[in-house]
């Protein structure tokens, strides 16, 4: 039985503080000056967890996932308690997968023993460039030395682990790319994620980019970045699983996984957002995204949640695709048509077909090509309509 | 109430250029004989233009009429029945009816303008109807009014004596009981006898959601009456009157309506099909024998596709139509297929601002969202088996080897142009094949006069005149004959295939401008797909212009988890709405917008 078909219950928590903003996040995350009173974000991080379990009983969960923000920032001893309350209302799964956020500071890499010991099993860490005047022209805090000195530090305690990085930067060329990609890999274990560049309205990115003061790769140089990011990555064992993520085969992020092949997942924290199926409809919740004002939510409501809605067909057809498509093994047509009462357009199934986008397996799964993923939206939005 | 004395009835219309303040003229009119009040006047510009898109346009495209009460410096009371007239070309047929209907016109100058294009077609059209005149100049409280610059400027060009126009400003009510006492003085009561039998003109139809189909009559001979029995001569029907009335501006129902007057009849008429604009009423049991010279009936001389932009909305496009058609029986549509756009309908309209307001109505007063295919005009083709065919659709054209040849009508326009524009404006005529007729000069303005064949004309022509002459060009235009042409069709291939809805016949010396401006515009406006796609335009099989839309090479979302499905799916739901505004042409899909913009590129 192929991953795909195991029951997957994913917990994402998160931790919404870091100590600086980058300029092109538009994530949900807030920096702090005065401190923060972690005792009583575990109070409310248990409130919220009662709360969604009395929702949605009785799950076994395989995966659980500290994004923020900032979650290397947490003490030890708050991750455990989330784990504990994790564990006191739901059923955890034997080897579940336990994947925490951080930063690849010297201060973070002290605390990583401490989450082992909490019950963490896997790092994600944000090392975005092996480069230091990109480091710093990204906003980040630490230096290639010590992204490195983490990520060795990460190697020795952790049995998995993984590091981001950025590309297609503002000047950036192929071959530069291509050289700090091979030093990466040289660095990684089991997973990479590499992501292209992308300027969020409402960052001082966007600004940047507006005013021309950033100018990053455009559409050609892009895709050549996208091309030999495939093919060296590809080489070296670590394929792409999905549009910007890299495993060797069997050690996906099992987390990811759960929001890409549309299996339910819960939220909690504020800003986290989920999906529960309830009475055997799909539902769609957010919760606050101004910390503050979360906390205050859950302490006199017992959960943060603004928003809970119930996914029609066609809205629950479109995430699917979305979603699925991403991942290089593609879509059960068929799940589709239970979801949606209805089959794929044929005649866009065949045009995608002729151009060599999508390609159906021999067990029917439906997949998106070498061809198809650069233009994966459009892909997307052909089926969808 | 009986009718009134002939001789203290005066029938007159108004004739002006768009803008130069025909509606508010007639506002005034109407307050200061006490037509409708104050209160109802508030907030109700131009009481006779009911319509939103007349109101927005400052254009009339029904005819209207309105009955003022005047007492007079003589001391009589007077009817005056006001017809108010379209002023724009398309709408000559109603221009001419409308005149018929009267003895008399004030024509309306701006005083700062001047005379107009389509002034001065209209104005003869007045005078051929055998119209007494009088000059009126509005507007002389501006500052940039030039009375006796424009008052000989009507001597020249018109040959009308102004020495005694009427200086008025309808907007402040400047000399507006002087236009009264004028049309009372200088305009001629109708002629009519009370007691031969009844002979009434058509004036105009249309339909009342409470009265059914309204006609407006012009009483010539005799009396109509409610209870009467009368016959339509030119088409042959008979109706027995319900009521008789007049509009002050609002309905008065009548007992009769008498020699000389202008009035409306309801008499159990189901569609204002059944009524045919110019025919002549009598008594069904007492008929005259010749009925009054009719009209040339309004024939369509444009015709484009429209096609609903959702194609789920065809029925509701045929039902909007229909109803449309009920009030404008100028306007000719019947069902089309194209393998571009799916279901429409062909329809014929009189020109090409008919066409837009019909166009905009059915999308403002039935929600309706379209896409309107090249305008085309009638060609009449001679085949080499001796038949002819009229051709207004360029998909239905034979093969090029069974035509013989080729004719398109041609017209005459009537231009008049600020001097500055004028070098621009003949450019913009000899680039359109138009052969100069006449160039004279009245003070600063240029008049020309050109022969130019109509599908010149339906394509872009009055948008690109404006623009070379920044808007101070105004244009007139009639029917002239049908001239051999070398035309050739031309087809446009999107990824090698022929879209049909853009295809159109092009004379041969313009062919490679038209061919390689269109081209290049679907390149602008057809978005990057998956593989390449060539534009080409063709003649037969030859390519006269090509475009390549490039392939997208990149366009994939780079993070997207867990809490970015909801923000996506939004995103996915907003492309997948646009994607359902274009048309999938083979593999290839093309927004709506393209098919409307490659109809006005600047060749």
């Amino acid at each position: 039985m192929s991953l795909t078909q195991q029951p997957a219950f994913g917990v994402y928590v998160h931790w919404p503080f870091c100590l600086s903003k980058c300029p092109y996040c538009d994530f949900n995350s807030h920096v702090r000056h005065g401190g923060i009173d972690e005792a009583r974000y575990i109070k409310a991080f248990e409130s919220e967890i009662a709360a969604t379990a009395q929702r949605v009983p009785g799950r076994e969960v395989s995966t659980i996932f500290f994004g923020g923000g900032t979650p290397s920032l947490m003490q030890p001893s708050t991750v455990q308690a989330i784990l504990d309350a994790i564990a006191k209302h739901w059923t955890v799964a034997r080897g579940v997968e336990v994947t925490l956020e951080a930063n690849p500071t010297s201060v973070d890499a002290t605390r990583f023993r401490g989450y082992r010991a909490a019950g963490v099993n896997r790092v994600s860490l944000g090392v975005q460039a092996l480069n230091d005047a990109s480091l710093k022209e990204l906003g980040r805090l630490h230096s290639t030395q010590e992204a490195l000195d983490a990520v060795a530090v990460a190697r020795s305690i952790f049995d998995r682990y993984s590091f981001d990085l950025i590309y297609a930067r503002p000047k950036q060329t192929t071959q530069a790319w291509a050289e700090e990609l091979k030093r990466a890999i040289s660095e990684a274990a089991e997973h990479l994620s590499l992501y292209q560049l992308t300027i969020e309205p409402e960052t001082p990115f966007y600004a940047l980019q507006k005013s021309r003061k950033l100018v990053i790769p455009d559409e050609d140089l892009g895709r050549d970045l996208y091309d030999i990011t495939q093919e060296i990555c590809a080489q070296a064992g670590l394929p792409a699983y999905e549009v910007s993520n890299h495993a060797r085969p069997g050690s996906e992020c099992r987390h990811n996984l759960v929001y890409w092949r549309a299996h339910e997942y819960a939220g909690i924290g504020p800003g986290a957002h989920g999906r529960l199926d309830i009475d055997g409809v799909r539902q769609a919740t957010a919760t606050e995204k101004r910390p503050e004002a979360w906390l205050m939510r859950v302490e006199s409501l017992g959960h943060g949640l603004i928003t809970d809605d119930s996914l029609t067909r066609e809205e629950q057809a479109d995430e699917f695709l979305l979603m699925g498509l991403r991942l290089t093994e593609g879509i059960d047509p068929k799940r589709y048509e239970t979801l949606t009462g209805r089959t794929l357009d044929p005649k866009r199934v065949s045009i995608l077909h002729e151009e060599g986008a999508l390609e159906t397996m021999p067990d029917g799964r439906l997949r998106v090509t070498q061809i198809g993923f650069p233009v994966l939206d459009a892909v997307v939005a052909d089926l969808a309509a | 109430m009986t009718s009134a004395p002939i001789q203290n009835i005066r029938n007159f219309s108004i004739v002006a250029h768009i803008d130069h303040g025909k509606s508010t003229l007639a506002d005034r009119l109407i307050q200061l004989t006490g037509g409708l009040s104050d209160r109802e006047m508030v907030g109700k510009e131009q009481v006779l233009d009911s319509m939103d898109i007349e109101r927005e346009r400052g254009i009339t495209i029904k005819a209207q009429t309105v009955r003022l009460k005047y007492h007079a410096k003589d001391g009589k009371d007077y009817i005056l029945n006001l017809m108010d007239t379209p002023g724009h070309v398309d709408f000559a047929y109603e221009v001419n009816r409308s005149l018929a209907a009267c003895e008399g016109s004030l024509l309306v100058v701006d005083a700062s303008q001047g005379v107009e294009a389509q002034t001065l077609a209209n104005v003869y059209h007045a005078l051929d109807a055998g119209h007494e005149i009088v000059p009126v100049l509005n507007k002389i409280d501006l500052p940039a009014a030039e009375p006796e610059k424009i008052k000989q400027q009507i001597e020249d060009v018109i040959g009308l004596d102004a020495s005694n126009a009427i200086m008025i400003s309808a907007k402040t009510g400047i000399g507006i009981p002087d236009v009264l006492e004028a049309i009372v003085t200088r305009l001629p009561p109708p002629k009519g006898d009370r007691n031969a039998t009844l002979k009434a003109l058509l004036v105009d139809s249309w339909y009342d959601a409470y009265l059914g189909v309204v006609v407006l009559v012009r009483i010539v001979d005799g009396v109509l009456k409610k209870g009467q029995r009368i016959r339509m001569m030119g088409i042959d029907a008979a109706y027995e009157v319900d009521r008789t009335g007049v509009f002050t501006p609002k309905l008065t129902i009548v007992d009769e309506l008498g020699p000389g007057e202008i009035g409306m009849l309801t008499a159990s008429i189901k569609e204002v099909a059944d009524t045919r604009v110019g025919d002549t009423i009598t008594d069904e049991r007492n008929p005259i024998d010749e009925p009054l010279p009719g009209f040339r009936p309004a024939i369509p001389v444009v015709f484009c596709g429209l096609f609903p932009v959702d194609a789920a909305q065809f029925e509701d496009l045929r039902a909007a139509m229909g109803k449309l058609r009920l009030n404008d029986a100028s306007f000719s549509y019947e069902m089309e297929t194209s393998a571009a756009l799916g279901f429409g309908f062909r329809c014929g309209f009189l020109g090409l601002l008919h066409l837009e307001i019909i166009q905009e109505r059915l999308e403002r007063e039935f929600n309706l969202d379209l896409i309107a295919t090249a305008p085309s005009v009638i060609y009449k083709m001679k085949l080499r088996d001796g038949t002819e065919m009229e051709i207004h659709n360029p998909v239905d054209m034979p093969d090029v080897m069974k035509i013989l040849e080729i004719e398109e009508p041609w017209i005459e326009a009537t231009i008049l142009t600020p001097d500055e524009y004028l070098g621009s404006v003949l450019k913009l005529c000899q680039d359109r094949r138009g052969v100069q007729k006449e160039l004279t000069y009245v003070g600063a303005r240029a008049m020309v006069k050109y022969d130019l064949p109509l599908n010149e004309v339906v394509f872009d022509f009055y948008d690109r005149l404006k623009s070379v002459s920044k808007g101070y060009a105004s244009f007139d235009y009639h029917l002239t004959d049908y001239k051999v042409a070398d035309l050739v069709k031309m087809q446009i291939l999107v990824n090698d295939e022929a879209v049909d809805a853009l295809s159109m016949l092009v004379h041969k010396t313009r062919a490679d401008a038209r061919g390689r401006g269109m081209v290049e515009k679907l390149k602008e406006l057809i978005p990057p797909h998956m593989f390449q796609v060539p534009i080409q335009a063709a003649i037969g099989g030859k390519i006269i212009a090509r475009e390549t839309v490039r392939a997208m090479r990149k366009d994939v979302t780079a993070k997207c988890y867990g809490g970015d499905a909801t923000r996506k799916r939004k995103l996915l739901d907003k492309q997948k709405k646009g994607k359902k505004r274009m048309r999938q042409f083979g593999k290839v899909e093309i927004p709506q917008e393209a098919f409307i913009a490659a109809l006005k590129v600047d060749t």
